[in-house]
């Protein structure tokens, strides 16, 4: 409960967990929920400079595909490649054992906090 | 009004008309109807739905014949067959006569039961076909010698064109250059020319076997093998090369040659394509027959199309199903690896049982005695001093002639068709058929040949005479292919007919298709296919025609041709047809890449944009980038219609590169939009075309026409509308009909038996007009209907959905509606209500049908959570309340869910579809009772006692439980499992 407080969200469904200059990044359980089973988790190879909302990576499950959008400008640093070989982590543990690459960063865009981002999802 | 009385056509009468045969709610049966709907007839109900703005001029005269009679129209097709000149073809070039095993003709080709199946999307009622067609992927990847193969592609030079575009996808180099080979099949340059053009690829043609290599980078290259020379060489170092330069190699290969030589995943190919039209299908002028594609490890998620996987099913037994869909266009629309949907089933299922049926060592020797042939015929020519320009070959050889032209005369008046290379040169394609001809000394060659020898022939005893039966002199040795092949049990087994007849049998009997029951697909259109429809397809006039005959062979085919294409213009309102395209999404491809071909020659070459609703079907989006466009997505309003006002703002924001906008009437909500006409009024002010997809055209025939509101092309899917069976996933026919202004852009083709006569825009199908063997169907369904009887179709299709709409609405909302809360020809349901109230979901609600003997309508498309009926005009009274009856009773069982007594993880929704096996347990653990489970329709509705016995005795019973989805994705296995794990 209170690791969903901490963290901060985007509008395309990330968490973020941000701290010494490297963000955390998954899916939330409401992504995953609304994306099903999924199967197989393509993410960028460590290194790659990525740029704040463009596209990182593709969740997919047995019926539909979600783009992965990196929320910080910088350098992914570390890919989990537990949840590549075993996706469905994903589902089962979103927040934890389900977080995807870990981003460097120099500044921290405006994100969500946990109210802001369940209202949306509460909205739609 | 006529002073004068027609006379009653003899068809109306009630032994001739086919009419009544097609459609299954009689006159007594439609005003039950009509009356639950709330309209006195069907005109009425018609004048409701559809919209007057749209409504045809009835008073416009219809150059569709009066209906035949079943035995009128058969008379008829035996005169247009009658008008075929069949003989002997050594043309080649990928086409190839074929011995159709009888017991697979008569089994499969010729069974309601495999080709009245649909799509297995629903895999719990498919085993038997998932099952066939993983054998298909199966003898493709052992023959190929690469890991995974799809099932299927649409042909040769498509899958070539495919093959291409994954190679653009999976490699490394950012080049825009594609590498082919000059030996390569001239009908799949002629695609790739068109193809690459519309999304910039620049191709480079290379001479790879002379030893040609290219300057610069390159993304892929095609190599064909053997090549279409005939020339068998070894391209492996080609392949080295493109791999050392980061290009993925593509090799286009002749599956029967690869039981005698190196397989391409031997030789480093990254990728095969090619057909399997000589495993047993025939040739048909054209088509259909499945094309392949397989790929080595790591590139599966990039094949296009569709994959049957290995995954398990609740009790944890093996089960197969359809497998990566994330893939495919349904779901990745503009992102998909392809715009391939319907494939060519019912044919990959023929040539995966003629590979089962011969086995390896049949298929070893049907291609030794090929290659024997065409040996021993390169033999006796030289002997006879003729010059045979071929030395390493498998079936194919080259002669130089005086005159080609006069050897093909020669060659056509003693009944052989030879292929003209140049004005020097002729080659003759053995196959299964000419080779037994050969061998027997039937055939006779070397009459053809005189005037063309340098001596006289010294020839004792004919042709074979001195042959080697099984001698492989012709083929390098280096080449020889040692890998072992087709090692599964099943392609060891059922080599008697007894056996094979069972084997089909038991395969057939674990489906669900149109001989059991509805199948009520929304947007499929499963209606009749009528036994005299389908009857002309085996026809050896029909069958036996090679796709590049002399046009005076193919008289009568291109007569049937001509008027199937005024008929079909007639219908639609539209000027030209082209009856080129395999598929609706090859149809839509071709209208678009028109569309792209109309800008440019006006010189609007920014004019990419194409606008496509939210609701469109997957295809849509994935045929435009195909065809050089930038999908933008227009919104829907709440009920389900085009947003008019964001259309205005797309419209505004793209005016001066607005190439097009793609709609589908009636809409894929399943509604007669009433605001169509100004949707394609505000397309064309600001420059566009108009592409309005023909899926739907069941709820229009007679009522209207895409032509009058505003539609420059379309494509139309005769596999639906027009009764050619959907074959458990293909074949299909995508004819595209277009306005006058577009029908110069229209697939021509370079081989086309109408010459000049012939549209001019690149090919989309390897062969000129598709699929012909399979027109008849469609041909003889107008012949049979009339413009009367196809409107009436139109009516009762119309009728039905609105029956089963109103029946339920109580039970279920209906989605969307149209004019005065009508539908057209299928009704979306929404499940979500319930899913929310009681935890049954729409798989659920799916799986639960299967118990009650039902296919599933379509599940989820266009909105999640929802189910589409669509129940056709062939289909009964009984039979639609049959299927609204248990959607009642599944309502009823989802309640008590919803109440409490049985748990949501735990009752007879959650546990279907339910096996013989899962009752047959001496603890059964669930709190519902074994006869809920598996009979929940008995004494659940008013029929009579001999109904009610017919159905128990007759309960469909599933093969497997319900399978899981995920588990399969995420262990994919795509070939046949071991014996030992069905243990």
């Amino acid at each position: 409960m209170s690791r969903e407080n901490e963290l901060k969200y985007t509008s395309e469904h990330e968490w973020v967990d941000a701290g010494d200059g490297v963000a955390t990044v998954g899916v939330t359980a409401y992504a995953a929920g609304q994306l099903g089973d999924v199967v197989y988790v393509d993410l960028p190879a460590v290194g790659t400079e990525v740029e704040a909302g463009s596209s990182i990576g593709e969740i997919e499950s047995t019926k539909s595909v979600g783009e992965l959008y990196s929320p910080v400008t910088g350098t992914v640093v570390e890919v989990n490649d537990a949840v590549a070989a075993t996706p469905e982590l994903v589902n089962s543990d979103p927040l934890g054992e389900g977080w995807l690459v870990k981003v460097s960063f120099e500044a921290l865009p405006d994100l969500l906090d946990l109210d802001e981002y369940t209202s949306l999802t509460t909205e739609a | 009004m006529t002073d004068t009385l027609p006379a009653v056509p003899v068809t109306t009468l009630a032994g001739g008309s086919f009419v009544r045969r097609h459609i299954g709610t009689d006159a007594s049966a439609q005003q039950r109807m009509l009356d639950a709907v709330g309209y006195g007839s069907v005109d009425e109900l018609m004048d409701a739905a559809v919209p007057r703005g749209i409504r045809l001029d009835e008073t416009l005269p219809s150059s569709i014949p009066v209906a035949a009679t079943e035995a009128e129209t058969i008379a008829e097709l035996r005169s247009l067959a009658a008008r075929n000149t069949v003989r002997r073809s050594m043309i080649g070039l990928g086409y190839y006569d074929t011995l159709t095993p009888a017991v697979i003709t008569r089994n499969v080709l010729e069974n309601p039961s495999w080709y009245t199946a649909y799509t297995p999307y629903q895999p719990e009622i498919s085993q038997g076909r998932l099952e066939a067609l993983i054998n298909f992927q199966t003898m493709v990847a052992e023959l190929t010698g690469l890991a995974t193969a799809n099932s299927s592609m649409l042909d040769e030079a498509t899958a070539v064109v495919e093959g291409m575009l994954l190679a653009r996808r999976a490699s490394k180099s950012k080049s825009v250059r594609f590498l082919v080979d000059t030996d390569a099949l001239p009908q799949s340059i002629a695609l790739l020319e068109h193809r690459a053009q519309a999304v910039g690829i620049e191709l480079v043609l290379v001479d790879f076997a002379a030893g040609e290599t290219p300057e610069g980078d390159y993304f892929g290259l095609l190599v064909q093998y053997p090549g279409a020379s005939g020339r068998v060489w070894d391209p492996s170092a080609v392949f080295a090369a493109g791999s050392a330069a980061g290009a993925i190699g593509v090799v286009a290969a002749d599956l029967l040659a690869l039981t005698l030589i190196t397989s391409p995943g031997e030789l480093g190919a990254d990728v095969a394509v090619g057909t399997s039209q000589r495993f047993g299908v025939p040739m048909g002028f054209g088509g259909p027959h499945a094309g392949y594609m397989a790929v080595r490890a790591g590139l599966e998620r990039q094949l296009p199309g569709r994959l049957v996987g290995v995954s398990q099913d609740a009790a944890g037994q093996p089960a197969y199903r359809l497998s990566l869909q994330a893939r495919e266009q349904h779901i990745r629309r503009e992102k998909a690896t392809s715009n391939i949907c319907t494939a060519q089933v019912l044919l990959a299922v023929m040539a995966s049982m003629y590979a089962v049926y011969h086995g390896p060592d049949g298929l070893r020797h049907i291609a030794r005695s090929v290659h024997a042939a065409a040996a021993a015929t390169a033999r006796e020519l030289r002997a006879a001093g003729l010059d045979v320009r071929s030395d390493g070959f498998f079936d194919t050889i080259q002669v130089a002639v005086a005159d080609a032209d006069a050897t093909l005369a020669r060659g056509r008046d003693r009944g052989v068709l030879l292929r003209r290379v140049d004005e020097k040169t002729v080659a003759l394609s053995f196959d299964e058929v000419s080779a037994g001809e050969v061998s027997a000394g039937a055939l006779d060659l070397l009459s053809i040949f005189d005037g063309d020898a340098d001596s006289a022939p010294a020839l004792d005893g004919g042709l074979f005479a001195e042959r080697d039966a099984f001698a492989l002199g012709a083929l390098p040795e280096s080449l020889r292919r040692t890998s072992d092949f087709l090692t599964h049990s099943v392609f060891r087994t059922h080599h008697s007919e007894t056996s094979m007849m069972r084997y089909l049998h038991y395969l057939a009997s674990l489906d669900y298709a149109l001989d059991r029951g509805m199948i009520p697909l929304g947007s499929c259109t499963m209606k009749l296919n009528a036994a005299t429809e389908m009857q002309a397809v085996t026809w050896p006039e029909f069958a036996g025609i090679h796709p590049f005959a002399p046009a005076e062979d193919v008289a009568g085919y291109l007569q049937l041709i001509g008027e199937l294409e005024g008929w079909l213009a007639e219908v639609t309102g539209y000027d030209e047809v082209s009856l080129q395209p395999n598929a609706g999404s090859q149809g839509e491809l071709a209208g678009l890449l028109a569309i792209r071909g109309y800008h440019l020659s006006r010189g609007d070459a920014t004019r990419t944009v194409c606008l496509i609703p939210s609701s469109a079907h997957g295809t849509n989006a994935a045929s435009a980038v195909l065809a050089g466009m930038k999908v933008v997505v227009v919104a829907c309003d709440s009920l389900g219609n085009v947003d008019l006002d964001d259309l205005r703002a797309k419209i505004a924001a793209h005016a001066d590169d607005l190439a097009a906008l793609m709609i589908t009437y009636p809409s894929t909500h399943g509604v007669y939009e009433h605001e169509v006409r100004a949707i394609t009024d505000a397309v064309h002010e600001a420059g566009g075309q108009v592409y309005v997809d023909g899926a739907n055209l069941n709820a229009l025939l007679g009522y209207s026409r895409f032509g009058d509101f505003g539609g420059d092309v379309s494509h139309l899917n005769l596999h639906k509308t027009f009764c050619i069976p959907h074959g458990g996933g293909g074949p299909g026919v995508g004819p595209v009909a277009a306005k006058v202004h577009l029908a110069p852009f229209l697939p021509g083709h370079p081989f086309s038996q109408r010459g000049a006569a012939e549209f001019r825009g690149g090919p989309v199908s390897a062969a000129p007009f598709g699929s012909p063997s399979i027109l008849p169907i469609s041909w003889a369904y107008v012949r049979m209907m009339g413009a009367d009887g196809l409107r009436d179709a139109t009516g009762a299709a119309v009728l039905s959905a609105n029956y089963i709409a109103s029946r339920l609405a109580e039970h279920y909302p209906v989605l969307y509606k149209g004019d005065n809360g009508l539908v057209a020809h299928e009704c979306i349901l929404d499940l979500r209500p319930l899913t929310a109230a009681t935890g049954v979901t729409v798989d659920d609600v799916a799986k639960r049908l299967i118990d009650y003997g039902f296919h599933a309508p379509t599940m989820s498309f266009p909105v999640p959570g929802t189910l589409m009926v669509e129940p056709t005009e062939s289909e009964d009274l009984a039979e639609l309340d049959r299927f609204v009856d248990a959607m009642i009773a599944i309502k009823g069982e989802a309640e008590r869910v919803g109440a409490g007594d049985w748990p949501v993880d735990d009752n007879p929704l959650r546990g279907a579809p339910h096996t013989a096996q899962s009752i047959a347990v001496a603890d059964w653990s669930h709190p519902y009772s074994r006869e809920d489970a598996v009979y929940p329709f008995v004494g659940a509705s008013d029929v009579d006692a001999a109904t009610e016995t017919a159905r128990v005795r007759g309960k469909y019973w599933p093969p497997v439980r319900r399978i899981d989805q995920a588990y399969g994705d995420r262990n994919l296995v795509c070939a046949c499992p071991p014996p030992e794990a069905f243990a």
